[in-house]
């Protein structure tokens, strides 16, 4: 909004005092029961008995394994779903085929799948009763059950999120940098190297950002394929599940705040990066 | 690389050669078949990328939820996917989020009105936290809406004298798909509100319509294809959602278990067809939706 106005009258657009302070009063106290009291429930949860205990919590070696694992996966997924959202992007954004339509909505579409289909299609294909179930057990190759599974599931349900927000964003940005660039004798490689990716890098990394958080935090998927077996195939979401099921709550809330705080980090920068590279804000974010 | 050379035949028995004027010179060791707009390379291996993972990633194994489901005779499909508990749930799972989407709808377009339209202390923050939700894993708020809102919680203290249970029940249920959804409307809303011209406002304020008038007659309705799109969005994640409402459900059979509970019950049994009678539903649905989702869009575009 512009700055304060020197006409004293109030203008058309503005909305008299006390509806601003119905809305903005209405907003808070809905925000503060929805979205803020949970959060501050968690970290006061976790804390009930002190640090010390929720301390312990997260350095038990199951609840390392978990973070180690939770690590281990977003480390392979968000890559993964990088370097297609790269290849997705350039292949839409950058030239004409028929289709296109088709393809955004298909990439799209892990979106609207819920997280517990997501994971079951994957017992579908690789389970015991599964479409390659028995020849896995010949070459004793554990994927459900086991870390390629978990992975598998964390890929799909953060599919689409930077291609999301690489196609608009190099949509936008058309192809007449590229253009010249090749016509100039450049490469393929070294006209993304040069050219594309530095347009793209902030929106890239704003992708990353919100691919990572669901990666890290993904339950309902995973929670289907990993069999939560402890020390092994639990991820930190898991580890929250099983120990809030044993009422060990303030174990339980430990590890929550852990991943609370991972969002946190990921607010903080997001807007950070919203506010440094405003372009960034294209892809519908979520 | 095979499926890097199919797309190209595709483009090019429906496009013959119609070489439009290219900005760049082409390159000369160009194929012909790619002489239309782009001079860009790359387009074979990265199409082929795309197609290939997505196939493998996304499409293939969706189709195994058909596939399987269609090991069921018709009867045991329908006895399988509308059982009376699964009709229940369905219920729940859809009455929930309808719910949500509707609260969302509401509060959402009250956010983005006091994020867009006002400045108040904070507003930083509260922008940056609408998009909690999305950076919160589910399981977190699972629990913490749980402790809130049971009986002895602390926001539950509260409402028990009330008489009013909101945990453990379909209550609980869409107190979770809430905080789920909220983020969608908000989000969507936004950037149209945002590029809502001020002249249209102005004029109906100077051609004598109250601020009301205003509002419901000029603005609301701009707003309308995003609304119903932050709504459909809102109402299709809920509908999916599972992390975050099972620890405040009670996931009592017929009275609080939604939808995707029952796949995993199912699961657990090793009725896999079962489960992928319930998951063609949901599937059926969440397709829908996304077709809905993408009719209002393409509807609002042409009033740009």
């Amino acid at each position: 909004m512009t700055a304060p106005t020197r006409a004293h009258a109030r203008r058309p657009t503005d909305d008299p005092l006390w509806a601003k302070a119905l809305v903005i009063g209405l907003v808070l106290a809905f925000l503060g029961l929805v979205l803020i009291l949970p959060l501050a429930a968690v970290f006061a949860e976790a804390l009930r008995k002190g640090l010390g205990p929720a301390v312990a919590a997260i350095s038990t070696p199951d609840a390392w394994a978990a973070i180690k694992l939770t690590l281990i996966t977003a480390a392979i997924a968000v890559p993964f779903n990088a370097l297609f959202g790269l290849c997705a992007a350039w292949a839409i954004a950058k030239h004409d085929f028929p289709g296109k339509p088709l393809l955004i909505t298909l990439i799209d579409l892990p979106f609207s799948v819920s997280p517990v289909v997501a994971g079951l299609i994957y017992v579908l294909v690789f389970g015991l009763q599964g479409w390659f179930g028995e020849r896995l057990i010949d070459h004793d190759i554990k994927i459900i059950f086991a870390i390629p599974g978990i992975v598998l599931a964390t890929i799909f349900v953060t599919f689409p999120f930077i291609a999301r927000e690489l196609i608009p964003l190099m949509q936008e940005q058309g192809v007449s940098e590229e253009e010249a660039a090749v016509s100039m004798g450049a490469s393929g490689l070294y006209t993304f190297w040069r050219v594309t990716a530095p347009n793209v890098r902030w929106g890239l990394l704003y992708g990353v950002l919100l691919c990572n958080a669901r990666a890290m935090g993904e339950f309902g998927a995973v929670s289907v394929v990993s069999g939560h077996i402890r020390g092994l195939t639990n991820t930190m979401p898991l580890h929250v599940e099983i120990l809030y099921n044993e009422y060990d709550f303030v174990s339980a809330f430990a590890v929550a705040a852990l991943l609370c705080l991972l969002a946190i980090v990921t607010l903080v920068l997001k807007s950070v990066l919203e506010i440094a590279q405003p372009d960034v804000k294209r892809g519908g974010g979520h | 690389m095979a499926p890097s050379r199919s797309p190209t035949r595709i483009l090019d028995d429906d496009h013959p050669m119609t070489a439009e004027t290219i900005s760049a010179p082409p390159r000369p060791a160009q194929r012909p078949l790619f002489r239309r707009r782009s001079a860009i390379p790359g387009f074979g291996l990265t199409l082929g990328v795309t197609l290939t993972i997505l196939s493998l990633i996304v499409l293939i194994p969706l189709s195994a939820v058909a596939i399987k489901s269609s090991s069921l005779s018709p009867a045991q499909f329908l006895a399988a996917a509308f059982s009376e508990r699964a009709i229940a749930a369905y219920r729940l799972t859809f009455g929930a989020a309808f719910v949500a989407a509707v609260i969302n709808a509401v509060f959402g377009v009250l956010t983005t009105w006091a994020l867009v339209r006002y400045e108040f202390p904070g507003k930083a923050v509260v922008n940056a936290l609408v998009d909690l939700p999305f950076a919160l894993p589910t399981a977190v708020a699972g629990i913490a809406l749980a402790t809130l809102y049971a009986p002895n919680g602390w926001v539950g203290q509260y409402l028990t004298p009330l008489g009013i249970k909101a945990a453990y029940n379909p209550v609980g249920v869409t107190i979770a798909l809430i905080f789920i959804g909220l983020p969608f409307v908000v989000r969507t809303l936004e950037p149209v509100m945002r590029d809502l011209s001020a002249d249209v406002e102005e004029a109906a304020a100077s051609l004598g319509a109250g601020r009301f008038a205003t509002i419901g007659r000029i603005i609301l309705p701009a707003l309308g294809p995003a609304w119903l799109t932050g709504f459909a969005l809102a109402f299709a994640r809920g509908v999916g959602e599972y992390g975050s409402v099972i620890f405040i459900a009670g996931n009592m059979p017929y009275k609080s278990e939604i939808a995707p509970l029952l796949i995993i019950i199912q699961l657990e049994q090793f009725e896999y067809a079962n489960a992928a009678a319930i998951a063609v539903v949901m599937l059926a649905v969440s397709f829908l939706m996304l077709l809905v989702i993408n009719a209002i869009q393409a509807w609002s575009r042409r009033f740009v």
